[in-house]
């Protein structure tokens, strides 16, 4: 009999902190445990007895690599508790604001943390030694994403013009237009950047695994009334709390999250992808065909790094778009009449759905806050996929296979602050 | 420069978002790392240097028994020591812990909060390690962040004014928040270093640098009892550093307020 041990210690390049630990015996994985050793803070706690504008900039904390989207299904789910609507002008520069942390945050991973992976670098800081191009190519796309972030959201981390029903302030033509050359230069190097990647060498693998993503009506999703799965759920946000649950586990501090039956789901770029694909708008759409990207491609969670490129691609040439377009609107935000009740909101953070409940009193304090954020959807799936990876892992050398194990993490982008980060991988070989 | 300093960066409980802000420094971060040696920064790298390091940035509170231990080695392997952002310089915004039953806080939040180990408090790094340099923010501003990492490596001091978000907003001449839009605003006893951002965009601040070394909750809490109510006073003094003595002083002093009247 052989046992193979994977110790991660430390997940490196995700943010937060996690371990991973694997045992394998005789190529079957006996245990696979994602530990998340990220302190608790309790948000969901504290949140009690707040008032409701309160909630946008509190919960924007959780996670300082995706407040927008922290901040926009706070909004809309408090919105959808007071019954109130946003004018489409307002939310079409919500989806900008949106555009700018996508751009970001995959920019980011990308660049930074993901490509090293494939071409053997331990950071993008040592792959910038060799391709020193690609990578600073790399950080102006990134740039011009944070620089949407805080022309419209006032700064890049924990923004704060973000409000239950709009903005505080909206900002004038000429600061988003003067924005447009940067954009259009980076959607170019995005484009450039996209048939780079696509020669990358992705292993083979397939996971079987329902994917789960909101819904675009009528565009590529970022905040929806509506999820879809490839199973065939089509369910409203009402019917969340019935469709999915939490449990914990002893090795985590994040909850863990699956469907009410007791499955395994995915959420994040290749559930968005697969679901949403049709939805694309005519410049990522283009691209997609160009580097023969399809569906059933998209599911192998190391072509993540390529679903990524196209939803960065995507989010650029919407955002010139919109830029282009934009007038300012004639008032910021539509006032709120408080009432009593409770309100669901979801959108699509760049590593996956975000849902958030708030039941809320007569005078708009919150009474029970629930938010389920991406990486805690996606932990399941993680374990799964090592468990499926196992028997190859158990043929490779141990270092081999750590390094392949910690990538088949990273692919996820998981994001573990806000799960509430760091992988300690344990192949043991008995 | 034959010597490069080793560069190490730490989370605790944090939303990550302050060492991201050297991940933002977009145009400057391959000069950065060139000046350094990047010794240890788990989100960014897989390689790690031992220690003795040059210069540690420390993000996030201390929460559990573990931290608090750990906290203790990270100091013991560091010649200076820069504590960066609301957490680890007040605790942060999980320091509303502070005030309340931390066990009805995990059962509220986990279905068995007896997998967890959890201090009572979210507490500041100072709080149990000397403290070289403390940036405050929530987040920091990243140009004080690569003012103090240039300034450690001229050997020069950093330029960070102590002065209250209130000073910058007169500089950049916007209307009074309080006075002529009948709004509070935590402005005049916050914290200067974000250029006075919410009130340039219409609101009010919320005290998320923390307070001023000079701040006067005394002398700001007649203003704000005429533009809002106790609770609301309250609640704005205790968001993003709750735990900070002035910040208390002025919610205690909008509870007497209320009380006496």
């Amino acid at each position: 009999m052989t046992t193979q041990r994977i110790d991660v210690s430390a997940l490196a390049r995700v943010e937060g902190e996690g371990g991973l630990h694997i045992t394998i015996v005789d190529g079957v994985a006996e245990k696979v445990e994602m530990e998340i050793f990220e302190p608790p803070r309790f948000f969901e706690a504290f949140l009690r007895g707040r008032h409701f504008s309160e909630v946008p900039d509190i919960t924007a904390r959780i996670c300082g690599i995706c407040p927008v989207a922290y901040q926009m299904s706070a909004c809309t789910a408090l919105e959808d508790a007071f019954g109130v609507e946003v004018p489409e002008e307002l939310q079409g520069l919500r989806r900008l604001l949106y555009c700018g942390e996508w751009i970001e945050s995959h920019a980011l991973h990308m660049f930074m943390l993901h490509a090293p992976d494939f071409l053997g670098f331990p950071d993008g800081i040592a792959m910038a030694e060799v391709h020193r191009d690609r990578v600073v190519a790399g950080l102006a796309i990134k740039k011009a994403g944070n620089r949407i972030v805080q022309v419209l959201g006032g700064r890049e981390i924990h923004p704060i013009n973000v409000r239950v029903g709009g903005f505080y302030r909206l900002p004038k033509r000429e600061a988003l237009t003067a924005l447009l050359p940067e954009l259009e230069q980076a959607r170019d190097a995005m484009r450039a950047a996209l048939d780079w990647m696509a020669d990358f060498d992705f292993p083979e693998f397939t996971p079987q695994m329902e994917l789960v993503a909101v819904h675009g009506a009528d565009a590529y999703p970022f905040i929806g009334r509506r999820l879809r799965s490839t199973q065939g759920k089509d369910i409203t946000l009402e019917q969340w709390p019935a469709t999915f649950a939490e449990e914990q586990v002893r090795h985590s501090t994040a909850l863990h999250a699956c469907t009410s039956d007791g499955g395994t789901y995915l959420c994040g770029p290749a559930a968005r992808f697969v679901l949403n694909h049709a939805r694309l708008a005519d410049v990522p759409r283009a691209a997609v065909g160009a580097i023969g990207l399809t569906p059933t491609l998209a599911a192998n969670p190391f072509r993540s790094l390529l679903v990524r490129g196209v939803e960065t691609l995507s989010a650029l040439d919407e955002a010139c778009r919109r830029v282009e377009a934009y007038q300012r609107p004639p008032v910021p935000f539509v006032e709120v009449t408080v009432r009593a009740g409770e309100g669901h909101g979801a959108s699509e953070a760049p590593r996956g759905t975000l849902y958030h409940r708030y039941r809320v009193d007569d005078d708009g304090l919150i009474e029970e806050a629930t938010i389920v954020p991406p990486t805690c959807q996606n932990l399941r799936a993680m374990e799964e996929d090592i468990r499926q990876l196992a028997p190859r892992l158990a043929e490779m050398p141990l270092p081999e296979a750590t390094h392949r194990a910690e990538q088949a993490i990273r692919n996820y982008d998981p994001c573990i602050s806000c799960a509430t980060h760091f992988v300690d991988l344990r192949i043991e070989r008995s | 420069m034959t010597h490069r300093p080793k560069l190490a960066v730490w989370k605790f409980a944090s939303c990550d978002g302050c060492q991201l802000s050297l991940l933002d420094c977009e145009d400057e971060l391959l000069m950065v790392a060139g000046a350094v040696q990047i010794a240890h920064f788990t989100e960014a790298t897989h390689s790690v240097l031992p220690g003795p390091y040059d210069i540690s940035l420390v993000e996030g509170s201390i929460t559990t028994p573990h931290d608090a231990q750990r906290i203790q080695k990270i100091r013991r392997s560091s010649k200076l020591m820069v504590t960066i952002g609301a957490c680890a310089t007040a605790g942060g915004v999980q320091a509303l812990r502070n005030a309340a039953d931390v066990q009805e806080m995990a059962r509220a939040v986990y279905p068995h909060p007896e997998y967890l180990d959890v201090l009572a408090t979210s507490t500041p790094i100072a709080d149990h390690v000397s403290v070289d340099l403390e940036l405050r923010g929530c987040p920091i501003d990243k140009g004080q962040l690569l003012d103090v990492l240039a300034a450690l490596l001229a050997g020069r001091a950093p330029q960070i004014r102590d002065e209250p978000v209130c000073v910058a907003c007169k500089r950049a001449g916007v209307p009074c928040i309080v006075v002529a839009e009948g709004r509070p605003c935590l402005g005049p006893v916050t914290h200067g270093g974000c250029g006075a951002l919410c009130p340039r965009y219409d609101r009010g601040c919320f005290g998320c640098y923390g307070p001023s070394g000079d701040a006067h909750p005394e002398a700001l809490a007649a203003p704000l009892a005429a533009v809002a109510s106790p609770e609301e006073v309250s609640r704005l003094y205790t968001t993003i550093t709750p735990s900070r003595a002035s910040f208390q002083t002025g919610r205690r002093l909008a509870v007497l307020g209320q009380e006496e009247s």
